[in-house]
């Protein structure tokens, strides 16, 4: 088991935004985070990445608690892609791609030539050496969010967060990305709003609703019609894909349910 | 690495080598640099309302330093080179690379492009020290120093106040801080304005010019040595923070999962530039753009990681206050111009042709 969260709670000035997570993912397992918006998919983690401290709980990574490890050390173990985009200033791409080694540091001391080379290999897997001394303030949104990949992949990660990855991205560039993801031989927990994508990506997907985990397993098992009228308030049609296999959720408009379960499900589950 | 299984296509390709501008152009940069800013002092050493030639001040310095013979008649001319005018120019220097220096890292950390080095209530702060120590006589035991050492303190208290008020439970965030330094701004300058209001003295409104214009009139060789080694060993120190500085602009989320505690970086910063500031403030008030323009030129022509900014930017500002202060000096002599005036003449139109000419861009277009 490469990355857990146990009993993991979240409360921000009284508001409660993950209730006792438990969730483990394997080495090498792609995990995907569904959910609607405000349901404490980013909230859980942003507590692996460090951007939060759990109110009560533990994240453990290979094993350690990472509160236990300075910032540094535990951003050796675990990168993230955040809903941040860019920077304030015009970077160069291969400057930003190269702040992904920032952890293996200390000082300001340059890349050395292996770390070089790690970048351009980076640079090459998402397809972006062409863009390498251009300005990320001149980007479009997939190569920027296509930079902030390299930079995660420089940081040599055990584990790698991708919060929403497919932002911004068109269908072509989401399947590349989405593709990359699970060819890497990493530990990847991933948040998607796409059900139909998450079904073909991840090994299993965890629902969160309300900031509480309501399943946990292989698409097939967690994509259910009922489960989708209940978390996401939708009538939805799931088939499987002639070619994978994968479950894929289909939607007619006219086909809405009325909001009433999700929501009132929300509600019980905040009190 | 085996961070990921390259895919065919890719794994094909051939892998080109990234383009890296050279280390060794930026050393030709400094030293390029270097030796204008020791030309640039040198002339503005020898320029006045006794002019002497760069070779005699040269050779004036040359006396001074080692203890060499001077002839009788060249005494006065000796003296204001020496006692006068060096103390001054090199003020300028000092005071313009630290104020370029402070705006590029509190540029960077306040996340905001607007942000100078006064941004979190430092000038206005030692204004309100100055003022209280000329008018009421406070510190006297200090002598000279003492309206310095209140501008100083001041400037202390100020950004204590401003750090305190916005710090709140969740930390300070980098717009709290700007918006609570631009508050407090406005408030000192009104206790400022108040003071001299209700105690009008003869020195009023020259008091007033120099705290918000800036002059390097009031330079001494007392004072120097202290605000040189408070605004070098202040750089050296900000240089030790260039890759925090680069990292905390991807947005402080960002940041931690790059193993960058903002937190504790901004505190330090925080002290740090404080500090820097409001030495520089006590001795020469507040110079107005040259902490908010050097920083985007610098960045204009060398990029932006704060490695080479922090590096290159001191330079540049150095420059550019010896010039302004030489012409702040000499345009309209005997009288002299306020620099903040001179600042913003100058500043302006470069900064324009520039944001134009490079397609200069700073937090998106």
């Amino acid at each position: 088991m490469e990355l857990a969260f146990h009993d993991v709670h979240v409360e921000i000035r009284g508001k409660r935004l993950l209730s006792e997570l438990n969730l483990r993912i394997d080495a090498g397992e792609v995990l995907g985070l569904v959910g609607p918006n405000g349901s404490g998919k980013s909230t859980a983690l942003r507590c692996a990445y460090r951007a939060l401290r759990p109110s009560a709980g533990v994240v453990r990574v290979a094993g350690g608690d990472i509160q236990q490890l300075n910032l540094r050390e535990s951003a050796q173990q675990v990168a993230a892609l955040t809903q941040e985009g860019g920077s304030d200033f015009d970077f160069t791409v291969s400057e930003v791609v190269a702040f992904g080694r920032t952890p293996h540091h200390r000082g300001n001391e340059p890349l050395t030539r292996r770390e070089q080379k790690l970048c351009e290999q980076a640079m090459d897997q998402v397809d972006i050496l062409h863009l390498a001394d251009r300005g990320i303030l001149e980007l479009s949104g997939g190569e920027k969010q296509r930079v902030l990949i390299a930079r995660a992949l420089v940081q040599e990660p055990k584990v790698l967060i991708l919060d929403e990855p497919t932002n911004h991205l068109d269908i072509r560039h989401q399947i590349e990305l989405l593709a990359m993801v699970r060819r890497s031989e990493l530990t990847v927990v991933l948040v998607l709003h796409d059900l139909n994508l998450a079904a073909a990506t991840c090994d299993r997907l965890g629902v969160l609703s309300g900031g509480n985990l309501v399943a946990v397993g292989t698409p097939q098992h967690v994509l259910t019609p009922d489960l989708l009228l209940d978390v996401f308030g939708i009538n939805a049609t799931v088939v499987a894909h002639p070619l994978t296999n994968a479950p894929q959720v289909l939607f007619a408009l006219d086909a809405a349910a009325p909001p009433t379960p999700a929501i009132t499900r929300n509600e019980r589950s905040n009190k | 690495m085996a961070i990921i299984a390259l895919s065919g296509a890719s794994a094909r390709r051939h892998l080109e080598p990234v383009r890296r501008k050279s280390t060794t152009s930026i050393y030709a940069m400094v030293m390029l640099l270097t030796l204008v800013l020791a030309g640039s002092i040198l002339v503005a050493i020898g320029l006045g309302s006794a002019v002497v030639p760069p070779p005699d001040t040269a050779r004036y310095l040359w006396a001074a330093v080692t203890g060499g013979d001077i002839t009788a008649e060249e005494l006065t001319r000796y003296q204001i080179i020496w006692n006068i005018r060096t103390p001054r120019v090199l003020l300028a220097a000092a005071v313009g690379a630290g104020l370029a220096a402070v705006g590029t890292a509190i540029q960077a950390l306040v996340r905001n492009p607007l942000a100078d080095p006064y941004i979190l209530g430092v000038s206005s702060g030692a204004s309100v020290g100055a003022v209280v120590v000329s008018l009421f006589g406070a510190l006297s035991v200090l002598g000279i120093y003492a309206v310095s050492v209140g501008a100083f303190l001041g400037a202390l208290v100020a950004t204590s106040l401003v750090y305190l008020i916005a710090y709140g439970r969740v930390g300070v965030t980098p717009l709290k801080l700007v918006l609570t330094g631009v508050a407090l701004s406005f408030g000192f300058q009104a206790i400022m304005s108040v003071l001299i209001y209700f105690t009008p003295t003869a020195e009023s409104t020259s008091m007033v010019l120099f705290w918000t214009m800036g002059s390097f009139g009031a330079a001494t060789w007392g004072s120097l040595p202290v605000v040189i080694a408070v605004v070098l060993t202040g750089i050296l120190a900000l240089r030790r923070y260039s890759r925090p500085l680069d990292v905390m602009s991807l947005g402080d989320e960002s940041a931690a999962s790059l193993g960058i505690n903002t937190t504790a970086i901004r505190k330090s910063l925080f002290v740090l530039t404080a500090v820097m500031t409001g030495a520089m403030v006590a001795v020469s008030g507040a110079i107005g753009f040259v902490g908010l323009v050097i920083p985007h030129i610098t960045r204009m022509i060398i990029g932006a990681t704060h490695a080479k900014l922090l590096l290159i930017a001191p330079f540049i500002g150095a420059i550019l206050m010896v010039w302004v202060d030489l012409l702040a000096r000499t345009m309209v002599a005997p009288r002299e111009l306020p620099l903040g005036v001179l600042t913003a003449l100058i500043g302006v139109p470069v900064f324009i042709v520039l944001m134009q000419r490079r397609g200069y861009v700073f937090g998106g277009r």
